[in-house]
């Protein structure tokens, strides 16, 4: 177990410092940079800014400093925003949007896992069918169609939430419900799978001949197995939420990263974007690092395998 | 000697392999669609869908860039079967327009997404050992990495092509088919009939593209069929965020995000492609399900 938790934790090691190159490097070779957006600035005060963040340092020596800072935590000065670090601004927009996402996650989850175990327990009954619609519907109707909808239903024309904004407890309803439904479905599409595919093995027959409660076979011989694909499942449902989330915070105007994210690409904000991105691709790899153990610890194939 | 149709010798019948059976394989799986009302429905509404945006335009007196500015947004009316929007131009035109960059960016990306991913899980599949290992790893790299993040900025700072759209996105939805194609390609490769081809000789390349992957279709269909609209979804998120698709042209996408920022004032801007596009994402979905069943593929999961 520590050998195949070390290996992973490594091979995320080597997997972020990648992305960090990438990204880096391509910031560095795009055409136009943060700083010819505006106002035509004189190529003196353009030399001055370039200066002032090492910009006209070689690109090996502005490489090295950077992951150098990043060493200390220090995601360095925005660009656009004259005056912040970048650190200020991701721990401004970060909860948000784990706020967002956790919510999201646990919806999904509390939506999606029950159905499933009905639907599997119910093979073929009218509620197996409402299940296998409800998870077509979240695979094909993208929230940003679902999104304006709520909000033209709920806040419009039944004033019931406020249709942008991330201000009271009621605020976060909206978006959170959007964002798990789209993840609920494939959750519940899963569970049933596997629920299905534990059912028919015949540990549960000789289960039943003993006489066992329906729900005790459910609960006690089944789930753990029976959760196995959704448990897979978490580590890109995770980033899928999180990258999810650009859209749904763009449509409800909250205040979190993925906004944030989509603007400073747009304004050439190459630190904001690296900070970003990095941050990003962390919190994806502990959690998927989270869902791999999980995993291995819930099922002795894996475990053993590796 | 040059072509050489998998043998298929009395003994081995209680093993066929799909080859073995020959069409029939194909004709079972027809039957089975067939039963298949869901997946009927999606296929002839994709037909329908697809004529409609290819033929459509073509019957109707509005451009998709021309304006009745006059008009402004206006509601449906026997004019204008879906209204107008705010700058008075055909929603229906604009729609089955839109339909035409939804639909090509759908099969072309996912045809770059099933070519690199078949030729990549076949040689992991084939080779197995280091190799394998190595290809594999690098998968699972690519799978945990925020690949939507990376899309938005080549979108951002590469301009908007639709060209590099499609490579943007291909690059993206690969990966699962490279996963899926490798487990298939090591249970053929084991096969007698592989064996037999490659005592007779023949080189690695050959074994893999004339002997293998013709045996591993079905899964191959059946996945492409479910990556088409995963890619389509990719696509409109894109245009949701401003990064796909460029005025005066539309997707899906576009417009739907259009219709999202006045569906206050002119909901069936939102209503009619969001409708559309779901449409077609059902029916893609029904169709790759009803395949998958038909085919007899397993979801697995390695």
């Amino acid at each position: 177990m520590f050998r195949f938790f070390a290996s992973r934790l490594l091979q995320s090691a080597l997997a972020l410092l990648i992305i960090i190159t990438a990204t880096f490097f391509m910031l560095r070779f795009v055409p136009g940079g943060p700083f010819t957006a505006e106002k035509a600035v004189t190529p003196e005060i353009l030399r001055n800014l370039e200066a002032h963040y090492g910009l006209n340092q070689p690109l090996w020596k502005q490489y090295a400093d950077y992951l150098g800072s990043l060493l200390r935590g220090d995601f360095g000065p925005s660009f656009k925003y004259p005056n912040r670090t970048v650190n200020e601004i991701l721990g401004d927009k970060l909860p948000v949007s784990l706020e967002l996402g956790s919510l999201s996650l646990l919806l999904a989850l509390l939506m999606g896992i029950p159905l499933g175990i009905i639907a599997a327990t119910r093979r073929n009954s009218w509620i197996d069918y409402c299940a296998s619609t409800f998870g077509m519907t979240g695979l094909s109707v993208p929230t940003f169609v679902v999104a304006p909808l709520l909000v033209l239903a709920l806040s419009i024309h039944m004033g019931w939430f406020n249709a942008s904004g991330w201000y009271s407890p009621e605020d976060r309803v909206l978006p959170s419900l959007v964002l798990g439904f789209a993840y609920a479905a494939p959750i519940s599409r899963l569970t049933r799978g596997g629920m299905l595919e534990i059912l028919s093995q015949d540990f549960i027959r000789t289960a039943r001949a003993k006489g066992a409660s329906e729900l005790r076979i459910i609960f006690k011989h089944c789930l753990r197995g029976g959760l196995l694909p959704v448990v897979s499942y978490l580590g890109p449902a995770i980033a899928g939420i999180l990258t999810g989330s650009f859209v749904i915070e763009t449509i409800f105007q909250i205040p979190g990263l993925g906004r944030e994210f989509v603007n400073s690409a747009f304004n050439r904000d190459y630190t904001l974007v690296l900070g970003t991105v990095i941050l990003y691709a962390a919190l994806i790899m502990v959690l998927n690092l989270a869902a791999d153990v999980a995993q291995a610890w819930m099922n002795p194939k894996v475990r053993l395998a590796r | 000697m040059t072509t050489l149709a998998p043998p298929a010798s009395p003994e081995q019948v209680s093993t066929a392999t799909p080859a073995e059976r020959g069409s029939s394989l194909w004709h079972d799986a027809w039957l089975r669609l067939r039963k298949n009302r869901l997946a009927l429905f999606g296929a002839g509404v994709l037909v329908l869908v697809s004529i409609a945006c290819l033929a459509g335009p073509l019957f109707s007196s509005y451009g998709y860039e021309q304006q009745f500015l006059e008009l402004g947004a206006s509601a449906p009316s026997s004019q204008h079967w879906l209204g107008t929007d705010t700058l008075g131009r055909d929603l229906l035109v604009r729609t089955l327009y839109g339909g035409r960059i939804s639909l090509a960016v759908g099969l072309v990306a996912t045809l770059v997404a099933v070519t690199i991913g078949v030729v990549y899980g076949a040689v992991a599949g084939f080779f197995e050992g280091k190799v394998d290992a190595v290809m594999m790893r690098i998968v699972d790299i690519m799978y945990s990495l925020p690949f939507t993040i990376f899309v938005i900025l080549l979108m951002v700072f590469f301009g908007r092509e639709i060209i590099l759209l499609f490579v943007a996105i291909g690059a993206v939805e690969w990966l699962t088919m490279a996963r899926i194609v490798r487990a298939q390609v090591m249970a053929v490769k084991r096969m007698e009939f592989v064996e037999a081809a490659r005592s007779l000789g023949f080189g690695k390349s050959r074994l893999i593209f004339r002997h293998i992957l013709p045996n591993i279709v079905g899964p191959i269909i059946v996945y492409t069929t479910l990556t088409i609209p995963s890619v389509m979804l990719l696509e409109a998120f894109l245009s949701f965020l401003g990064l796909g698709v460029q005025a005066p042209m539309s997707s899906w996408g576009v417009l739907i995000k259009d219709g999202a920022e006045k569906m206050e004032e002119f909901p069936w801007l939102l209503y009619f492609p969001g409708a559309v596009f779901s449409l077609t994402l059902f029916s893609l979905n029904f169709l790759g399900d009803g395949l998958r069943d038909a085919l007899d593929v397993r979801s697995s999961k390695d």
